[in-house]
């Protein structure tokens, strides 16, 4: 009973990387422990929670609900490749931080790449808009208040960024 | 000048970690370790008759299954019953693997490990497990009924019965000029933290030591409970637990079955073996809350004043007592609030059920004493046409009656005391936050507008911060950082910052220079855990005594440094300076390089402290006989009982007359909990509680059928509240700094959650003008309960 591998390719954070993995192997699992990149999280594997979203070629989606070899060739950005230029954090991260948007962080990689991609196209969101943005992401400890903030807050850092370019 | 941080809304020193996907939980550690995952009963209750893994046999990767024949000693024994009662005369546990019989779906029967988890999953469908199966009891009925018995030995299922009365309550009840009686009851949620349990064990034969990470609220006591069960010596086990994806209560439960099992698989195989439970799992092996049904009688005069109250409820604790009876005793003790009950009585009796365990979730039999009592409050005041507001406040203990003795015995087996609270002016702050005197007003302009608005107010009293104790070690480096260590655990509620606060203001440093580690036993061996909103009255006070010892320790090396009196001395940023004459100063890094007489230099600093260099006199010891080396000190904090938070909640719902759907309009929440450290993260507490509550209250339930399947085991079905389902808390609160700690620290851990079901059903009830009596409440419940008012 020994396995098929299937050689992939992923591009990861801007990184191109070959992984051999069985057809079955989630992305969620091929990120984390084939990858080592263990930002991205799993709260229940059937694509309620999101804490496992990622961007796919700028897309959002749960990569508990995908298969590596399904996404052969796509651009995958984790919640690692959010950081700034530098490496520092990035404005959806810091907005995080300065709004206290997290306590335990277990669901925050899935709201950071989720709500990086909204931004992208709403730069200047409503209260009401932020909390439909976030409306598929499961949270149990923040009651949410303040992770609408922290979009509100990303939005007003990314701004000041493109200002000051 | 003191270095100021306690009390500042400072930005937490953990997220920069956590935002950018550093955070090390569970399952991010031990990559390359074999996995394990577990045959579990899909029988509510049934004899295992046979384990056939012949088929599994075959799976490429696999390497070893174990079922209860293999396991010996005392890991062959029942897990512990971790609080014993002498009420508690039928407490029963699992044993680590079924052993002939099951009693709850999920319960596990066969341990598989292998190269990675799909495998060891691909093995687990391929073991027939042949079952004979029995019939299930489920429910509170079935339980009292009694017609099955979920433990042969016990057949009434009644687990415990315990009693707690002051006063003659039936009595004063039967004498009171007017009685109500009244059935409340909540059904079961769960903690349901968005990381489920996990275990990561490694074992190193040749130092015979065991690290074990554990997803867990308190490490150090698994730490003991694993050296017992696996007769390792305590001294060769570390366990820590790492980033933690939030508690709420489950995962203070221990030691699980897979947590005493994958160490001893790790053990047997000399491999690295962890396990990071599924979503499924989370549901149907580790612990739920809140099921019970209540019967109040009571008894009170024209004002609404209570004279007698006479409580009974039924407590479900499912299928193993492993935690004791701490939930039934807290409904029964907590449900007082901020009340002088006149006689008071209360009986439970815990039953089991052939369902997942009844352990404590945020609140821990809290919601439920809050929805009896204000539910009943609600009853009187209708009963005698009078504002909800006014009968309360009739009932309150008044600020000058603290200390106030309930004459009971609290969770802890301490007397239930309250320390302090100012409840009257709690309930004008929630008032005014509210706007309950304008209420009518508006209830009018939204009828005219046809719609249906209702107004609720539900009050508690949480004790918090239970002992027995926590301590804390603080260490100034010799680079002048400041290394905390505590051994209670963290899930999400911002030690490394809170603790730090109180590390940097006691000792006159800045906040920056303080580091905090949290539930590792390499670093702080004794503690209790995180629960029951302990954490930061118990380790916060251990930190700032132990904080205190070091800057005493630093006084005394500074003052003989700069040949003056310690009296004479302050430190502030840093510098440990003469009052005064601040260009008399020495850093504090420099007092650590003196504090520990040296041979040996390694750099500049130490080059300091070695013995050409410094000395006390010849005749002296270099550390004298009553002194340590190292500029540091242990201290711990043990109250003689709880402390008591208070807070009111207040909602405003409208409800849709058509679809019966509830919209939460305002919820607003005053709360006390002493003096605050990082008003921020209170906050934030408060908010995250608010949604369980409202999630338990609206949403949230577990739905067993009558053969003990649970049958909303998933995200899908359990509905746990999204950004769109929790309203925005308005928050304003009261500070009555506790007279019993140094600090002045209540804890608000739960605070949050505690009324949510009782100050939704108030007011829900009073925007349909009926009387709900069951939580949680779904607009098709609410629907039928219109048809049914309608007749
Ligand atoms: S883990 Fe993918 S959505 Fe929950
Ligand atoms: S911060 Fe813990 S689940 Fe969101």
């Amino acid at each position: 009973m020994n396995e098929v591998l299937h050689e992939t390719h992923l591009v990861v954070n801007g990184v191109p990387r070959t992984v051999s993995v069985p057809a079955r192997r989630l992305l969620s699992d091929c990120l984390r422990h084939d990858l080592g990149l263990t930002g991205t999280h799993v709260g229940c594997e059937h694509g309620v929670c999101g804490a496992c979203t990622v961007l796919v070629d700028g897309r959002p989606m749960r990569s508990c609900l995908l298969f590596a070899v399904g996404v052969e060739g796509a651009e995958i950005t984790t919640v690692e490749g959010c950081r700034a230029a530098g490496g520092g954090l990035g404005p959806v991260q810091q907005a995080f931080q300065d709004c206290h948007g997290l306590q335990c962080g277990f669901c925050t990689p899935g709201f950071v790449t989720t709500i990086t991609a909204w931004l992208a196209e709403h730069p200047d969101p409503t209260e009401e808009q932020a909390r439909q943005a976030i409306g598929g992401n499961l949270c149990r400890c923040t009651g949410y208040q303040n992770i609408v903030a922290s979009v509100l807050r990303a939005a007003e850092l990314i701004r000041e960024q493109e200002a000051a370019r | 000048m003191t270095t100021r941080t306690m009390g500042e809304p400072i930005p937490r020193r953990e997220d920069p970690r956590l935002v950018a996907g550093d955070g090390r939980y569970l399952d991010d550690l031990g990559r390359g370790a074999l996995a394990a995952a577990f045959v579990r009963s899909p029988h509510a209750a049934a004899r295992v008759v046979d384990v056939d893994v012949s088929r599994a046999l075959e799976v490429d990767g696999l390497v070893a299954i174990y079922t209860y024949e293999d396991l010996e000693g005392p890991m062959a024994e029942p897990l512990p019953l971790l609080i014993p009662h002498p009420r508690l005369h039928a407490g029963r546990t699992a044993y680590p693997l079924a052993n002939g019989v099951v009693r709850h779906v999920g319960e596990p029967v066969a341990m598989v490990v292998a190269r990675d988890r799909y495998l060891a999953e691909d093995a687990c469908e391929r073991i027939a497990v042949a079952y004979e199966p029995l019939a299930p009891v489920v429910g509170l009925d079935a339980a009292v009924a009694a017609e099955r018995a979920v433990h042969d030995d016990v057949p009434d299922n009644v687990a415990a019965h315990m009693v707690q009365e002051h006063g003659d309550a039936r009595a004063a009840v039967a004498a009171a000029p007017h009685r109500l009686e009244l059935d409340l009851s909540i059904e079961r949620s769960a903690s349901m933290p968005l990381e489920g349990r996990g275990v990561y064990a490694r074992w190193d034969a040749a130092d015979r030591s065991l690290r074990v990470y554990s997803s867990t609220q308190t490490s150090t006591s698994v730490r003991f409970a694993l050296a017992v069960k696996l007769g390792v010596p305590v001294d060769r086990v570390e366990v820590v637990a790492p980033d933690v994806g939030g508690g709420f209560g489950v995962k203070i439960v221990h030691p699980w079955p897979e947590e005493v099992l994958v160490p001893w698989a790790a053990i047997r195989l000399g491999r690295e073996v962890k396990w990071a439970e599924d979503r499924r799992e989370h549901f149907v092996a580790s612990a739920h809350e809140r099921g019970q049904r209540h019967h109040v009688s009571v008894g009170f005069d024209d004002d609404g004043r209570l004279l007698g109250l006479d409580v009974e409820f039924l407590h479900d604790n499912g299928a193993y007592t492993p935690y004791g009876i701490i939930v039934p005793i807290i409904t029964a003790t907590q449900l007082l609030g901020p009340y002088k009950p006149g006689a008071y009585r209360a009986e439970f009796r815990s039953l089991y059920t052939n369902t997942v365990i009844v352990t404590p979730y945020r609140g821990a039999g809290r919601p439920q004493a809050a929805f009896a009592m204000e539910r009943t409050m609600d009853a009187i005041a209708a009963y005698l046409h009078r504002d909800r507001a006014e009968v309360r406040s009739a009932n309150f203990i008044q600020p000058s009656e603290m200390p106030y003795d309930h004459h009971l015995t609290f969770q802890d087996g301490r007397p239930l005391v309250y320390d302090s609270g100012d409840y009257p002016a709690t309930l004008d702050k929630i008032k005014k936050l509210v706007g309950w005197d304008e209420f009518e007003a508006f209830r009018e302009e939204a009828r005219a507008a046809g719609r249906r608005v209702g107004i609720g107010l539900a009050c508690y009293v949480e004790g918090t911060g239970v002992g027995p104790y926590e301590g804390a070690h603080v260490r100034v480096e010799t680079n002048g950082t400041v290394v905390v260590a505590t051994g209670l655990t963290t899930q999400g509620q911002g030690h490394e910052t809170a603790f730090a606060q109180v590390a940097a203001e006691a000792l006159g440093v800045p906040v920056e220079r303080v580091t905090v580690v949290t539930g590792d036993t390499r670093r702080f061996k004794y503690a209790v855990g995180t629960f029951a909103s302990r954490a930061a009255v118990m380790s916060g006070n251990a930190v700032a005594l132990a904080a205190g010892k070091v800057r005493a320790k630093a006084l005394r090396i500074a003052a003989e440094a700069l040949e003056t009196d310690p009296d004479d001395l302050e430190v502030a940023d840093g510098m440990v300076r003469v009052k005064g004459a601040p260009e008399r100063e020495i850093a504090l890094e420099t007092v650590a390089v003196l504090a520990n007489p040296l041979r040996y230099a390694f750099d500049e600093q130490t080059k300091l402290a070695t013995q050409f260099v410094v000395g006390r006199g010849a005749e002296d010891p270099p550390v004298a006989e009553d002194d340590e080396p190292g500029l540091e000190a242990t201290d711990w904090y043990s109250p003689v009982r709880s402390t008591f938070a208070n807070g009111m909640h207040a909602v405003v719902v409208e409800t849709d007359p058509e679809t019966a759907e509830v919209r939460i309009l305002r919820y607003c929440v005053v709360h006390d909990c002493g003096r605050l450290i990082n008003p921020r993260i209170v906050e934030g507490q408060i908010h995250g509680g608010v949604a369980q509550g409202v999630g338990g209250a609206l949403y949230e339930r577990m739905v067993y059928d009558e053969n003990g399947q649970l049958l909303n085991a998933s995200f899908m079905d359990f509905l746990m509240p999204y950004a769109s389902e929790v309203p925005k808390v308005e928050t304003d609160h009261l500070e009555t700094p506790s007279p019993l700690n140094p600090l002045g620290i209540k804890g608000a851990g739960e605070a949050g959650t505690i009324p949510g079901a009782a100050v939704l059903a108030a007011a829900i009830s009073d925007a349909e003008g009926f009387f709900i009596d069951t939580m949680p409440i779904s607009p098709s419940e609410l629907w039928a309960l219109r048809e049914k008012e309608d007749g």
